[in-house]
């Protein structure tokens, strides 16, 4: 899929390594929290802890495997390419500042930053495309979800200003 | 938010002048968020969303009333939002007897006193019921067989560490018997596993068993209150709520209501508070709650102001006893 | 044959001219709560209950098993154009759907999806009708060890599938279990692996961790491979449907399979979740097609939608006739029944002819009028995959955060979200799969609920799950599942060494 030759980029077995070793460490932070919960076979049966005890253990002899097993079948790939990372990370950047932002901004002016940025940025579309988005699907949304389904979404300081 | 200041302030000045106005000088302006602390379908959950009903069939309020379902950590997910949201009139919450519970048995930082009292709805029975085809007739019945079985007759109940347990403890603290107790997800699927004759016998309350009772599938024992269930419409075979005894009257001394109270967000003024009781007062009046209380033979005991803070303030205590007796607090 | 004289009276009571119209309405609604993340059937049943209280209870109740049956039709919708499924039941769906819309053939998917649900209800709709009493005190033979049973029969139909590296199944599997057990202990009452934080007291709940893992994570793959949608050159007009249903009868033994499981897994009840995982694990296994599963076939697409809406439709069954809900829409149906002063339970048959029947002559209209609905809809629903990528990636980020946010209230839910799709783009590329880790997170706690209850039961004997024919019936089923591909390579060796 993405060994495209030559072009640059992290090696496939460095990105794999890390992704390992992150999940055998959220299996010892699992074999942790039920160590704390307690693991043993209580008086009503096993304890909170007992499952996820050996679930975590079992987290954490999988990676052990795939470890070993990713050291082994260096192939030399490329995971992606720079330029395409760079590409993801122009969504995955605006999107986590989005995402940050909700609580502060409300979820409607925060959404229409978004749509009009990627579009612009990545779309390059015209304003007046962009501004039409844009504004229509919060406002659609508003009226699906607070009108109709009364579902409250996260409001800001322009929300409270304008009474809704 | 400015506009409710000033009628704030408004009502403040009312105050001080000595001339309370008649009709509750505050209102909602935004819609109000009603927090039901447990999943959807469940009994808190039918009577908050009766209450949207109601509200809503007849126009009782200008605002739209919004339920939204909060069931996370045994409740503690929407009990630690409103106590969050101190300030904010719009925002109140039904509660079940989890308000003790949930904070005791997990350890969350969260006390009742952390919310503003508003009223209570009713209090929910609790009956201890068995499979029909099983012969026992009366609680002393069943109670000496579950002595002879010693702890292998099974108790199904909702929840662990919360009412349904801290009742099975209770028989078994007065009357030396053992159950096993198992807990289940909701009180509907509790009823459905005694008559299929996967426990034993169950303290469900009275909505939850009521149907199972009618097609002669379970049969109630005893009820939990210090006086007969005061519903006199016949449900199966002649029988009537009001006919089943009360478990004191049958030697087993133990007494248990559920609070189905309202509470709202910390720092509500006396303004906001009385909005609330004023709309409550109403929504009991209406025809649907007073069939929504006979279909689930609730107790209407109705309380507000000090008299409920009083009563929530002992059913605190009882609880805390109870739990630390049985042995349900958390430990850290 | 009174049933049948019933079942025409209450096609009389649905076909009133009020409650034609509410159905439709229902129909549409249920199939826009569908296709919007977050909401959901059994939210928006919850939230549109109330409206309904000014009607009379029957028409109230069409409208809401409506608004379900729309919600079961639209979940589909949108797990095959952009994998994100909006519903447990529909994760199975995307495994084929998703492969077939990005080659160009979502309208087959579609309608093949629409159809099956269609022939999944109806079956379960006749089965309700003809053998209701018989089978609802079937669903009463269901303790925790059954339970287990049946949700341990769900995984071993299920593992063993995947083409990734056995470790890396393993370990997403358990990133999955470890995932669900997350939150307040049901069995001891207990907080674990909250670490005081109390965002983590809910849980990870499985919609958050999926539309990450498959919405937010293939929109990152798409980004990777430049700016554009695959699947934008899918046909788009009516003749599709028919050319699909031309293909369709050719997957009867299937769709047959799939209808027998739904209903039994609804009637039991544990729901439309482990049927349409079961389902579909079955027919790869069985199919002769079975070993391109994933990779865009048809049948593929059927197995799991026809058993999920047989499920979904027979889960009404125990409701109705036993006041226990087989799923979550269900158990709010139940708190609506309780309000307008109707008792589910066994005297509802009974005492409510008019109601009951109403209900069930309402389910096949229901149904009938959906599947019109939303065929005719197929078109515009392929359509939206002619958008250019750079206007429906930014809406589909805003209204993936929507659903997030709306599932609890919590804008850590959305952060959450974010984080489950950077972790889907990684896990993707390093060959771990997320089928399994979805399936544990969906079926977890309740595994272990069952697990422990039957423990507690049994004085922590586990002979219980062996304690019967029925659950040793289906424990046996599950270990057959288990090692089905031993079984097949074993056999096949007989019977080479044979000639």
């Amino acid at each position: 899929m993405s060994n495209t030759g030559g072009s640059a980029g992290p090696s496939h077995k460095a990105v794999e390594v890390g992704v390992t070793l992150a999940i055998a460490l959220f299996g010892i932070v699992v074999i942790f929290g039920s160590v704390k919960a307690g693991i043993n076979w209580g008086a009503e049966g096993p304890r909170a802890g007992f499952f996820p005890f050996y679930v975590g253990l079992f987290i954490v002899a999988a990676s052990a495997m795939n470890f070993r097993n990713t050291l082994r079948e260096d192939d030399g790939g490329v995971f992606a390419a720079w330029s395409e990372l760079r590409q993801v990370m122009s969504v995955v950047v605006p999107t986590a500042i989005y995402v940050g932002a909700l609580p502060f901004t409300g979820l409607y002016l925060a959404s229409m930053i978004f749509i009009a940025w990627f579009m612009r940025w990545l779309g390059k579309y015209g304003w007046l495309t962009v501004a039409a988005v844009a504004i229509g699907m919060p406002v659609v949304t508003y009226l699906i979800f607070e009108r109709w389904f009364m579902v409250p979404l996260p409001k800001g300081p322009v929300e409270e200003w304008l009474g809704l | 938010m400015k506009r409710s200041l000033r009628v704030a302030f408004a009502a403040g000045v009312a105050l001080a002048i000595g001339s309370i106005p008649a009709v509750a000088a505050w209102e909602p302006v935004r819609p109000v968020e009603f927090i039901v602390p447990a999943g959807t379908g469940g009994g808190a959950d039918q009577m908050a969303r009766t209450i949207q009903g109601i509200v809503t069939k007849h126009n009782l309020m200008k605002q739209p009333l919004v339920v939204i379902n909060k069931s996370g950590g045994a409740g503690g997910e929407g009990f630690l939002d409103v106590k969050s949201s101190a300030g904010n009139p719009h925002k109140i919450i039904i509660t079940l007897s989890n308000l003790f519970t949930t904070p005791l048995a997990t350890g969350i930082p969260f006390s009742w006193k952390d919310l503003t009292p508003v009223a209570m709805l009713a209090l929910d029975e609790f009956v201890l019921w068995v499979n029909a085809e099983k012969p026992y007739t009366s609680a002393k019945d069943y109670l000496d067989a579950v002595k002879q079985a010693s702890g292998t007759l099974k108790m199904g109940g909702t929840g662990s560490k919360q009412e349904d347990q801290i009742i099975t403890v209770a028989m078994e603290k007065a009357t030396g018997a053992k159950f096993t107790y198992i807990p289940y997800k909701g009180g509907g699927e509790v009823a459905v596993q005694l008559v299929g004759n996967h426990v034993d016998s169950t303290v469900n309350n009275p909505i939850e068993a009521v149907a199972q009772w009618r097609g002669g599938k379970v049969r109630p024992l005893c009820v939990f209150d210090d006086k007969p269930m005061s519903y006199d419409e016949q449900i199966t075979d002649g029988k009537a709520w009001k006919d089943i005894p009360t478990c004191k009257s049958q030697g087993l001394d133990i007494e248990y209501l559920m609070l189905r109270g309202i509470f709202m967000s910390p720092r509500a003024t006396k303004d906001q508070i009385d909005y609330y009781v004023e709309l409550f007062k109403k929504v009991r009046e209406t025809p649907e709650w007073q069939d929504f209380m006979k279909t689930g033979a609730f107790n209407t005991s109705f309380m507000t102001g000090a008299d409920y803070a009083k009563w929530v303030e002992t059913e605190e205590k009882r609880h805390e006893l109870l739990m630390k007796e049985a042995g349900f607090l958390a430990s850290n | 044959m009174e049933e049948l004289a019933n079942l025409f009276h209450g096609f009389a009571v649905a076909l009133q001219p009020f409650n034609i119209m509410v159905m439709i309405l229902g129909i549409v609604l249920g199939v826009i709560i569908g296709v919007l993340p977050g909401l959901g059937g059994a939210n928006g049943v919850a939230i549109l209950l109330p409206l309904t209280f000014s009607m009379p209870p029957t028409s109230a109740i069409i409208m809401l098993s409506c608004i379900y049956w729309g919600a079961l039709f639209g979940g589909a919708i949108t797990s095959i154009l952009f994998n994100i499924p909006g519903e447990p039941w529909s994760v199975a769906t995307t495994f084929d759907g998703y492969p077939m819309a990005q080659q160009g053939k979502a309208g087959e998917a579609l309608t093949a999806a629409f159809t099956s649900s269609f022939v999944g209800a109806l079956f379960a709709v006749v089965m309700i009708t003809l053998v209701a009493p018989l089978v609802a005190s079937f669903a009463l033979k269901f303790g925790p060890a059954e339970k287990f049973a049946v949700y341990f029969l769900a995984f071993c139909s299920f593992v063993g599938l995947s083409k990734e590296p056995p470790f890396k199944t393993i370990a997403a599997m358990m990133i999955g279990f470890a995932l669900a057990a997350v939150g307040l202990d049901s069995i001891t009452g207990q907080l674990r692996l909250t670490f005081g934080i109390t965002e983590l007291l809910n849980g990870f709940d499985f919609l958050i961790a999926v539309i990450g893992l498959f919405g937010i994570g293939e929109i990152l793959l798409t980004m990777e491979e430049g700016l554009s949608f695959r699947g934008g050159n899918a046909q788009i007009n009516l003749r599709v449907v028919l050319q699909t249903w031309k293909e369709m009868p050719a997957y009867w033994l299937t769709s047959l399979r799939s209808c027998l499981i739904g209903c039994w897994m609804g009637i039991t009840p544990a729901g439309a979740t482990p049927a349409s995982f079961m389902s579909y694990g079955i027919a790869k296994r069985v199919s002769k097609r079975g070993k391109n599963f994933g990779n865009g076939e048809i049948e593929g697409v059927v197995a799991p939608e026809t058993a999920a809406h047989a499920a979904g439709t027979a889960a009404l069954l125990p409701m109705l006739s036993l006041g226990v809900p087989g799923s979550p829409t269900a158990a709010v149906l139940l708190g609506g029944l309780l309000i307008w002063g109707l008792q589910p339970g066994p005297m509802l048959f009974v005492e409510q002819k008019e109601f009951v029947w109403g209900l069930i002559a309402s389910m096949y209209l229901g149904n009938l009028a959906g599947l019109l609905v939303v065929l005719t809809c197929v078109p515009i629903f392929a359509a939206i995959l002619r958008i250019p990528f750079s206007i429906i990636a930014p809406l589909i980020l805003v209204l993936c955060a929507i659903g997030a946010y709306s599932v609890h209230s919590s804008t850590f839910d959305v952060v959450l979200m974010l984080v489950f799709g950077v972790l889907g783009y990684l896990f993707k590329k390093c060959g771990y799969p997320l089928a399994p880790l979805v399936l544990a997170i969906v079926l977890g706690d309740k595994a272990e609920e069952a697990f422990r209850q039957s423990l507690l039961g049994s004085q922590g004997s586990l002979a219980v799950f062996f304690s019967n024919g029925l659950v040793s019936t289906i424990m046996v089923l599950g270990l057959i599942a288990l090692f089905w591909s031993a079984i097949q390579e074993g056999y096949g060796r007989l019977r080479t060494s044979a000639v």
